[in-house]
């Protein structure tokens, strides 16, 4: 089962291999991660998703709390959240299908971004569902190149990661 | 007043109690040694940084005290690595500094540049880069705070050289704040009330006490509640100091080589309290049998370790002699007498037995045997890892507390004679025996001459079978007698001892050893025993890897 983890963490150098390193050692697997600082500038949010079942999440929430730049560990799947990722995608196109890529990408409130005379670049956010139907749409004209986030999630309503509960 | 990044280590140390201090000096710490030539604490000058790592932990496991090392960049550091890996494997404190490059070629491949924090962030506690002089104060203060607090560890402190040249204002913080670092002391009261509930209805209950009753100095409320309750205690290796070994209550340490009825307690057990251990695979066995038809209570200040190697019915987390004085309130004496003559008669049907003829070669158990007797069992002992170590666990009875350094978690060849060093400044009153494998001693015989050079008077028992005996074993057992590179030859041990400027004593006969023992504690000066023993001995009992603990192959007379 995938899970996301929220993790605060001392925004100091070296934080995200301490992270990153007991993930690898502890054979825990990453499915994404995405980093940034939160409103407080000394402190970093991990967005970090796992596939893990309940007893090995417990035991990677507890082993994260080991490192001394761990400040909070909250496991946001426990909770009503919102989940968003972005992804750019480089399709080939031309003058003949651009227009029929824009109203594939419209219907999902996505964006072309960058237009050159053989490709397209489109920025999609959402859901991981969101993006993996638009890269299966865009397939047929031959993606080029993608990049993605990684997944970002923030609790529901007023409850916050530093205030609310852990998991 | 200003005063250098160098300066402030010492001033630190000064304010932390720190007396002495494990080390080898090198280019990058020049102004560190520089400004312990004005300082009252002691340096010892070891003889490869190893051998300061693991005389730094030795010091630490008898005395309770962080150990303290300081060694310069690249090899200086990286020789490190193996001690600060040991010490973090088995909980034991140490603060290492070490040199780096200026922070202006940090990342260039510089001479003798080494990523040392991150090579060591998988075995140390914590570790500091520290460019900046200004935190370098409170870096310290967190660093020993850290490394003797909750689950202790070994923390690593990396300092340019810039850093140790640089000068700011020296105030040592009284107190440490770190959000993210608050150790929890007192278990929960819900579920030690639980705890109690359970062990008052035990029927087959064992105590299965680790390093942590050690560490945390509570040994005492062990053996009361171990009395009052009349419960049997079983300890791991680390373990093993925490509770006197000759008690009426005690069943030996368990696992892969521990006693049969210590294993065969722990899988007919109905209730298992585990105090300040930790499931380790060469513990339980396979663990789905170790689990069956048994309530688990298990007390650990690391949560971590709480259901990672097993299930628990109560998780109690918590410093082990807090939990155990609680645990005291309200324990009550329980009817086990049928469960200790049930463990009486494991005891007689498979006891730790071997054959010495008097005009044999010498069996390696007995001069274990022997250094018990000799020493009235009240060595500090260490030992390196191996065979020797294992007899060492099943043959010396230890009555006290701290009373031995054993590579337990990552088993350390080398750790035994380097840590000696340590235990004897340590605790300079006391007799220290290490015992060694002939394999494992010359890893870091090296170390002889610093112990010569101080005059350090350890006693260097090695049980020289001529094999890497353990491995010998495991390929009699698992790989059909295939020998392959574990005969060894060592070199003549006396004339080693003897070119160092130590004693050396070669015994070959039974009726030898006790006299060799005895003239050893006599010579106030390091002594390094030969002893000539069987080739083809073989530690038993054996859970072979993956079966269950009560499925030990038990041995028989050779």
């Amino acid at each position: 089962m995938r899970k996301v983890l929220a993790v605060l963490v001392d925004n100091t150098p070296g934080v995200l291999v301490r992270v990153a390193g007991l993930f690898a050692r502890r054979g825990f697997n990453i499915e994404s991660l995405a980093v940034g600082t939160t409103v407080d500038k000394t402190v970093s949010r991990i967005t970090v998703e796992v596939d893990a079942d309940n007893e090995m999440l417990e035991q990677v929430i507890k082993q994260l709390y080991k490192l001394i730049n761990v400040l909070k560990v909250s496991n946001l799947s426990e909770f009503p959240s919102v989940h968003r990722e972005l992804c750019l995608i480089k399709v080939q196109a031309n003058a003949n299908n651009r227009a029929e890529i824009q109203q594939i990408l419209s219907s999902f409130r996505a964006h072309i971004i960058d237009i050159s005379h053989q490709s397209v670049i489109a920025e999609v956010t959402g859901s991981e569902d969101k993006i993996e139907a638009i890269i299966s749409l865009l397939q047929v004209y031959g993606i080029m190149e993608i990049v993605r986030t990684g997944k970002i999630s923030l609790m529901r309503g007023s409850k916050t990661v530093r205030n609310g509960e852990t998991g | 007043m200003k005063i250098s990044g160098a300066r402030m280590v010492i001033e630190a140390l000064k304010k932390e109690g720190v007396d002495i201090i494990f080390g080898y000096p090198g280019g990058a710490v020049l102004s560190l040694y520089d400004q312990l030539y004005d300082s009252d604490i002691r340096h010892i000058l070891t003889r490869h940084e190893q051998g300061a790592a693991h005389a730094a932990d030795g010091y630490a496991r008898v005395t309770g005290k962080p150990g303290v090392v300081f060694a310069t960049s690249g090899p200086g550091a990286t020789n490190l690595v193996t001690g600060i890996a040991t010490a973090y494997m088995d909980s034991v404190p140490m603060v290492l500094f070490t040199g780096q490059v200026a922070t202006s070629l940090i990342g260039t491949d510089a001479f003798q540049e080494a990523d040392i924090t991150g090579i060591t962030y998988p075995v140390t506690k914590h570790n500091y880069l520290v460019k900046d002089v200004r935190q370098l104060p409170r870096v310290i203060k967190e660093a020993f705070h850290i490394a003797t607090t909750g689950r202790f560890g070994p923390v690593l402190i990396d300092l340019p050289k810039d850093t140790q040249a640089a000068e700011a204002e020296f105030v040592y913080p009284e107190k440490v704040s770190m959000v993210g670092y608050n150790p929890t002391y007192a278990g929960h009261q819900g579920q030690i009330a639980r705890a109690a509930k359970l062990i008052a209805r035990a029927q087959r209950p064992v105590i299965y006490a680790g390093g942590g009753v050690v560490f945390s100095g509570g040994h005492e409320y062990l053996l009361e509640f171990a009395e009052k309750t009349n419960i049997p205690v079983t300890t791991t290796l680390m373990g093993l100091t925490g509770f006197p070994g000759n008690h009426r209550l005690s069943l030996g340490m368990l696992g892969m080589h521990g006693t049969y009825w210590a294993n065969m307690s722990m899988s007919h057990a109905d209730v298992i309290i585990a105090i300040g251990a930790r499931f380790d695979e060469r513990v339980t066995g396979k663990v789905d049998d170790f689990v069956r038809d048994k309530k688990i209570i298990h007390i650990d200040i690391d949560p971590a370790e709480i259901g990672k190697n097993i299930r628990v019915d109560i998780p109690i987390v918590g410093d082990a002699r807090m939990v155990l004085g609680e645990l005291l309130k309200k324990a009550e004496p329980l009817a086990t007498e049928a469960w200790l003559s049930q463990i009486e008669d494991w005891k007689r049907q498979g006891p730790l037995c071997y054959k010495q003829d008097e005009n044999g070669k010498i069996a390696p158990q007995y001069v274990i045997e022997q250094i018990y007797q000799q020493t009235g069992g009240n060595a500090i002992i260490t030992t390196e890892v191996g065979q020797h170590q294992m007899w060492t666990a099943q043959y010396y009875r230890f009555s006290r507390p701290r009373s031995l350094a054993s590579s337990g978690g990552l088993g350390t060849m080398g750790y035994g004679f380097p840590a000696s060093l340590g235990a004897q400044l340590g605790r300079p009153d006391e007799l220290v025996f290490c015992i060694a494998g002939d394999g494992s001693f010359l890893m870091n015989s090296q170390e002889l001459a610093t112990a010569v050079a101080y005059n350090i008077p350890v006693k260097v028992a090695i049980i020289n079978n001529g094999y890497l005996g353990l491995v010998r074993q495991l390929q009699e057992f698992f790989c059909r007698r295939r020998y392959i590179a574990v005969d060894i030859q060592s070199p003549n041990f006396v004339k080693l001892a003897e070119a160092f400027g130590a004693h050396g004593l070669l015994v070959e006969k039974p009726g030898d050893v006790a006299p060799a023992i005895r003239r050893a504690m006599d010579i106030n000066g390091p002594v390094v025993i030969d002893f000539r023993v069987k080739d083809d001995e073989n530690v038993f009992p054996m859970v072979p890897p993956s079966a269950q603990i009560s499925e030990m192959i038990r041995g028989a007379f050779k």
